[in-house]
């Protein structure tokens, strides 16, 4: 093997059952450089990295690493961090139970005896040189989840590997945390570790990222020098089709207009819940798209979980049209014709085992009630509509929905919401973790929407994202709603200077 | 890609379509057992007519054998397979819950004498109180589950510790006789209709629940609330009240099972009536495909898992197993089908097969 | 573990923040030990009677010897996220076989304790490989190994008889004295606390099982595979065959649990050891050890028998003796340790969560 190259993976096969996950990937990483992996999601990146960290055996195809002669099998995890490959997964695979200390020294160190005051000594060294808020004999389950991901990153650093994979590591870190990991990789980069860096975000790509490699359906489309690739270009790559600037999808669709003297849709007034928000107001108009932005544990989720009477609310008044109503549980909010497409999609949003179908009419069917099934031949008709309806793509609509891919299950739970026809839809990171073309055709869809007479409220993280489709932004921070933009104030510049508190 | 793979899968796809539906196990173990039982010993299947000391026609075979003592046990099955799908666990108490039903049964009856002459109460105000009785305890193990966040096994373990004792609790610990021939009818015969009751009882509990899942969304919601709670929250359903009901209809097929088991003795023995039938029953559940991790089931196949382990009790008491060791064969037969069952043995057998065709296409 | 509450209250003072500082496991078992003391010295404080004597609490050890042993087994299966109720069974299958080999085969104690250590084993590896390699879910398996057991135990021999083995019966009635401890007959004679032998092995295996479970890095594993599966595969830990040992050494536990038990009942019977499985889980779990697993002590186990039993003791020296108390006491206790559990285990979520 060349002299600079510490992992080459070629023609590798990886067969699910009715899915041809890879199709002879080739994937070469060099020493000291980070690497992206890009593609969209069901290309195949996060089975690629599995095959090589051995949680997935692979059909055909080689893996070669520097210093060993001929291709290496990986069976386990085991085997690759015993071959110096350590990973951070995009969820946290720690052990809540135990403690900080031995979720980052399990299953990697030699020998029968657990020595506690040692490990919790190089624990605490290593987190406070990485400043993570945590102590060694702390239960891992007591700390936030981005301290949990920085425990695992810390983990993964701490091994002295060859190659060290991050696949989406920064899904739960603010930015602040999101800093401290790039000036960490730049630092391993410099100690010539290999790193692969799997990202949704394409500004983090570019601004650490050496070379990318770019993937779709499971097979490689190229690598290529960063700067050689602009984003648009790189885009295009990953959706396997020109696209023009996607920022001006908003002039698309007309706005919907609802009149002067209109009452809002929603009003809320003082609305507080146990989830350790403070009490506020709120408003949506017919036709209006609307969003809450903030960072990440701002509040912005707990404030539409309050509308939709997810948390319990405890003070606070709603009205629906000029009428007041009470919402105590979702099915409340439900029959008042709201719908609520949750934060996050696996725990709050698919039920996994069931159909596509089962899972498109399960909201109206509660709505209908226990006594008034849909007949089979009308819960296929509604399933055939609203996959044709969102382009989803599944084998049948007898698929469980687990085994589709993050997007189209994000299309089929929009399509369950979009089912019971509500007034108002309240979108809470519908694009998190999906790919851009699915993105786009969700922001289009909710301007589309709108422009009929529905009212929706987005949250994204991606401030262009808000910007392209809301006309009015609530602002969050600490728990707290700080202002309200509109306007020529929804911009970049105006938004990040409210978000951060005004005078800055 | 999915037309491809829909021509694929309708090809060659109806075998494994049979082979992959969640009643194939239990009912080609029911055949298995069919047949080696009319290779070994035809008579087996030999049904004959013939009049019980009162002068009444009854049938007699084994295969009544199996269908009347399995009522109660296929009875509990749709409990069972409710609250393992809804909760994502069993209750293992439902021995107990029986004897604790019996023993109101009984205790209605007699009303506090031993051995009365006539009945105190008629039949169905007891079997109500049963039933009520049942289903307080099943509620009281479904709030400790869905509320309190008990595991089911472990909730249940309470009333698995005292079930019993609080049946002989209540009698008082005598054991009461019921002489009236009327209350035998329901664990016995009926005059004139030669199928034993509990056929009939059994029979009718199917029907019920068959027509409850078709015109109720009781499958949609236990299923939704197994497989992920959270998430059915936000869709409007309450998982609490849903797991609690799940146990409540555990509670009522507890007392029905009840009702017949007093009803075949007249009489109750509080530390043997209903012994072990709860793990009869979670087999049952096994057997027929269901995860007992909860989620989606299968009602057919775990009423079919009931009869198949009927049907192998039968078997082996026919040849002449004494009823104590009668477990040591029963666990040897389960092992062998959780095995051929085991999701990682059909994968190796699956690639096995895939490896062969690829031979047989190569040559 | 005193450490542990230092390096981790955070910053509140007092004692529920050192409380809310600590890691699940210990906090339970902390609960669990507080209130067997608190019940035993209530009980010899206001019932007095038996209570005084020290041997009622040494008698309590002799009874439960062989329970705390199985229920050992029972926390590790536990704590690595499974569940073994094939103990019972294997109890009385031991007992049954020791027995017909001492007085129908003329066999020697030692033979009788090698089979039981190959009965347990043999179970445990068997179960093993089928829940850890198989995958098949552990109550099925353990299910149908404890009705093999027990069916088998029938077979073996099916009507119970007592042992006359010499070399056994001295054995079985050797009586350790406790130093010190001891008190004065009606005759003003005073008589030591004694243990049998079968209390010196439970100890001895509490004492491992701690160590195991607390200062070795395969102990650890199985506190992670019963934490998190997944993340357990994903750390590098060998998940499957964590498992399989967890049955194996249960399966060892039962064996040797099973020779004490037939050390102290001294007969083969088909009905011995009848729910000693629901006896060791209920113990377990008042121990503080959660069926979920990841969370668990073997100390907080043998408290939980000691528990168990005590309650007993006290409910029928109060005066409720008829026969279906037991029941009701046990499961009462059960229930109770059940709802505490429950409701410190979600207001600690809950802070957790809002801070």
């Amino acid at each position: 093997m060349e002299d600079n190259i510490v992992l080459k993976m070629r023609n590798i096969h990886k067969i699910f059952p009715g899915v041809r996950a890879l199709q002879g990937v080739d994937f070469t990483l060099r020493k000291g450089e980070i690497h992206a992996l890009m593609g969209e999601n069901g290309a195949g990146k996060s089975t690629l990295i599995k095959v090589l960290t051995g949680v997935y055996g692979k059909e055909d195809g080689e893996i070669f690493l520097d210093g060993t002669e001929g291709p290496v099998a990986i069976h386990s995890p085991q085997d690759a961090q015993n071959m110096g490959i350590s990973t951070v997964y995009q969820e946290i695979t720690l052990c809540p139970n135990l403690t900080v200390a031995e979720n980052m020294f399990i299953g990697r160190t030699k020998g029968t005896v657990q020595n506690w005051k040692k490990m919790n000594a190089d624990t605490d060294r290593i987190l406070q040189s990485l400043e993570v808020p945590a102590k060694a004999a702390q239960q891992l389950g007591t700390c936030s989840l981005a301290v949990q991901q920085m425990i695992a990153i810390a983990r993964a650093v701490d091994m002295e590997c060859k190659v060290l994979i991050l696949d989406e590591p920064t899904s739960s870190l603010d930015e602040q945390e999101v800093e401290k990991l790039f000036k960490l990789m730049r630092d391993l980069r410099a100690k010539g570790v290999g790193i692969i860096f799997v990202t949704h975000f394409l500004e983090q790509v570019y601004e650490v990222c050496d070379r990318i490699t770019v993937m779709r359906d499971g097979k490689l489309v190229g690598e290529y020098e960063i700067e050689n690739l602009p984003r648009v270009q790189l885009v295009s790559k990953m959706l396997g089709k020109e696209v023009d600037d996607l920022s001006d999808i908003k002039s698309e669709v007309k706005t919907f207009d609802a009149g002067k003297d209109a009452v809002p849709v929603l009003e809320a007034e003082g609305l507080v819940s146990n989830a350790g928000i403070k009490p506020f107001d709120f408003h949506i108009n017919k036709g209006e798209v609307n969003g809450f932005t903030g960072l990440l544990g701002s509040g912005r989720s707990e404030c539409v979980r309050a509308i939709f009477g997810a948390d319990r609310v405890t003070g606070g008044k709603v009205k629906m049209k000029g009428k007041d109503v009470k919402i105590a549980k979702p099915l409340d909010a439900m029959k008042n014709g709201i719908a609520y497409l949750p934060e996050d999609r696996k725990v709050d949003g698919i039920v996994g085992d069931l159909s596509v179908r089962d899972n498109i009419i399960l909201a109206q069917q509660v709505l209908k009630g226990f006594f008034k099934p849909f007949s089979k031949a009308e819960a296929n008709k509604v399933a055939d509509e609203y996959i044709k309806l969102l382009n989803i793509k599944t084998a049948s609509k007898d698929t469980p929905i687990k085994s589709l891919s993050g997007g189209n299950q994000q299309k089929v739970i929009l399509a369950r919401w979009l089912f019971t026809h509500p007034e108002y839809l309240i979108l809470d990171e519908p694009t998190r973790g999906i790919d851009v073309g699915t993105k786009v055709d969700i922001q289009k869809l909710v301007l589309k929407l709108a422009s009929e007479g529905m009212s929706v409220t987005f949250i994204s993280s991606e401030l262009d994202e808000m910007l392209r489709t809301c006309s009015r932004l609530i602002v969050m921070r600490d728990r707290k709603a700080v202002g309200e933009l509109t306007g020529d104030d929804l911009n970049q510049g105006t938004v990040m200077n409210t978000i951060a508190g005004g005078d800055k | 890609m999915a037309n491809g793979e829909n021509v694929k899968k309708s090809s060659s796809g109806s075998w494994k379509n049979l082979i992959r539906n969640q009643c194939f196990i239990p009912i080609a173990a029911l055949l298995l057992l069919a047949v080696f039982n009319l290779i070994a010993d035809p008579s087996f299947f030999k049904i004959t007519l013939g009049y019980n000391s009162a002068g009444d026609p009854v049938l007699s075979g084994f295969i009544i054998n199996i269908i009347n003592n399995g009522s109660e046990l296929a009875i509990l099955a749709i409990g069972m397979t409710l609250v393992t799908a809804a909760s994502g666990g069993q209750d293992i108490s439902v021995g107990a819950a029986i004897a604790i039903a019996g023993s109101v049964i009984l205790r209605v009856l007699c009303g506090g004498n031993a051995r009365p002459e006539t009945l105190q109460a008629p039949i169905i105000v007891a079997f109500l109180v049963a039933c009520v009785v049942a289903m307080l305890f099943g509620a009281f193990n479904g709030v400790l589950v869905a509320y309190f966040k008990i595991q089911p096994m472990i909730a249940t373990l309470i009333l698995y510790t005292a079930g019993r004792s609080i049946a002989a609790w209540i009698n008082n610990n005598e054991l009461p006789v019921i002489s009236d021939p009327k209350f035998a009818y329901f664990g016995g015969f009926i005059p004139g209709i030669p199928i034993p009751t509990p056929c009939f009882i059994a029979i009718a509990c199917m029907i019920v629940i068959g027509i409850v899942l078709k015109v109720t969304n009781l499958r949609l919601y236990t299923q939704a609330v197994g497989i992920n709670q959270s998430s059915s929250k936000l869709n409007g359903l309450n998982p609490e009240l849903i797991k609690v009901m799940a146990f409540v209809i555990l509670g009522l097929c507890v007392a029905v099972a009840g009702l017949i088991k007093v009803s075949r003795v007249s009489s109750i023995n509080y530390s043997v009536i209903a012994k072990d039938i709860e793990m009869d029953a979670i087999l049952a559940v096994a057997l027929g495909g269901n995860a007992l991790s909860g989620g989606k089931f299968s009602m057919a196949a775990s009423i079919i898992g009931a009869f198949v382990i009927q049907f192998l009790t039968t078997t082996l008491y026919k040849f002449g197993v004494p009823a104590t060791a009668l477990p040591a064969y029963k666990a040897v037969v389960v092992i062998l089908l959780v095995i051929v069952s085991a999701p990682t043995v059909r994968e190796y057998f699956d690639t096995m097969m895939k490896k062969m065709k690829l031979k047989k296409e190569v040559a | 573990m005193a450490k542990t509450d230092k390096n981790t209250a955070p910053a509140g003072k007092g004692l529920s923040a050192k409380l809310m500082g600590m890691t699940d496991t210990n906090l339970l078992l902390t609960i669990t030990v507080i209130v067997f003391f608190l019940m035993y010295i209530c009980a010899v404080a206001f019932l007095r009677g038996g209570f005084l004597k020290p041997q009622t609490f040494f008698l309590i050890l002799n009874s439960n010897a062989a329970l705390i042993i199985l229920a050992c087994g029972m926390s590790l299966v536990m704590i690595t996220g499974g569940i073994d109720i094939s103990v019972g069974g294997v109890t009385a299958l031991v007992s049954m076989c020791c027995a017909v080999y001492l007085d129908y085969k003329g066999g020697n104690v030692f033979g009788a304790i090698l089979i039981a250590l190959a009965i347990g084993l043999a179970f445990g590896a068997i179960q093993g490989l089928m829940v850890a390699y198989l995958d098949i879910q552990p109550f099925i398996v353990t299910l149908a190994g404890m009705f093999f057991a027990k069916g088998m135990t029938t077979v073996v021999n099916s009507s119970p008889f007592n042992v006359a083995n010499e070399a056994f019966v001295a054995l079985k009635t050797t009586r350790i004295n406790v130093p010190g401890l001891g008190s004065v007959n009606k005759k003003g004679i005073f008589v030591p606390a004694y243990v049998e032998i079968g209390v010196l092995v439970a100890i001895l295996i509490v004492i491992v099982m701690f160590v195991l479970l607390r200062w070795t890095k395969l102990g650890r594993n199985f506190y992670a595979v019963g934490g998190n599966k997944q993340s357990a595969l994903m750390l590098g830990i060998n998940v499957k065959r964590t498992k399989f040992l967890s049955h194996l050494i249960c399966g060892l536990l039962a064996g040797i649990g099973g020779f004490v038990y037939f050390l102290h009942v001294g007969s083969g019977s088909p009905s011995n050891a009848a729910g000693a499985e629901m006896d060791a889980i209920a113990s377990s779990i008042i121990g503080g050890t959660m069926l979920t697993g990841g969370v668990g002590n073997v100390v907080g186990t043998f408290f939980g028998v000691l528990s168990l039993s005590t309650i007993q003791n006290i409910v029928s020296s109060i005066g409720f003796d008829e026969a279906w108390w037991t029941g009701i006491t046990k499961a009462a206790m059960l229930c109770l340790f059940l709802l505490v559990q429950s409701v410190v285990m979600s207001v600690r979520k809950k802070r957790n969560s809002a801070g």
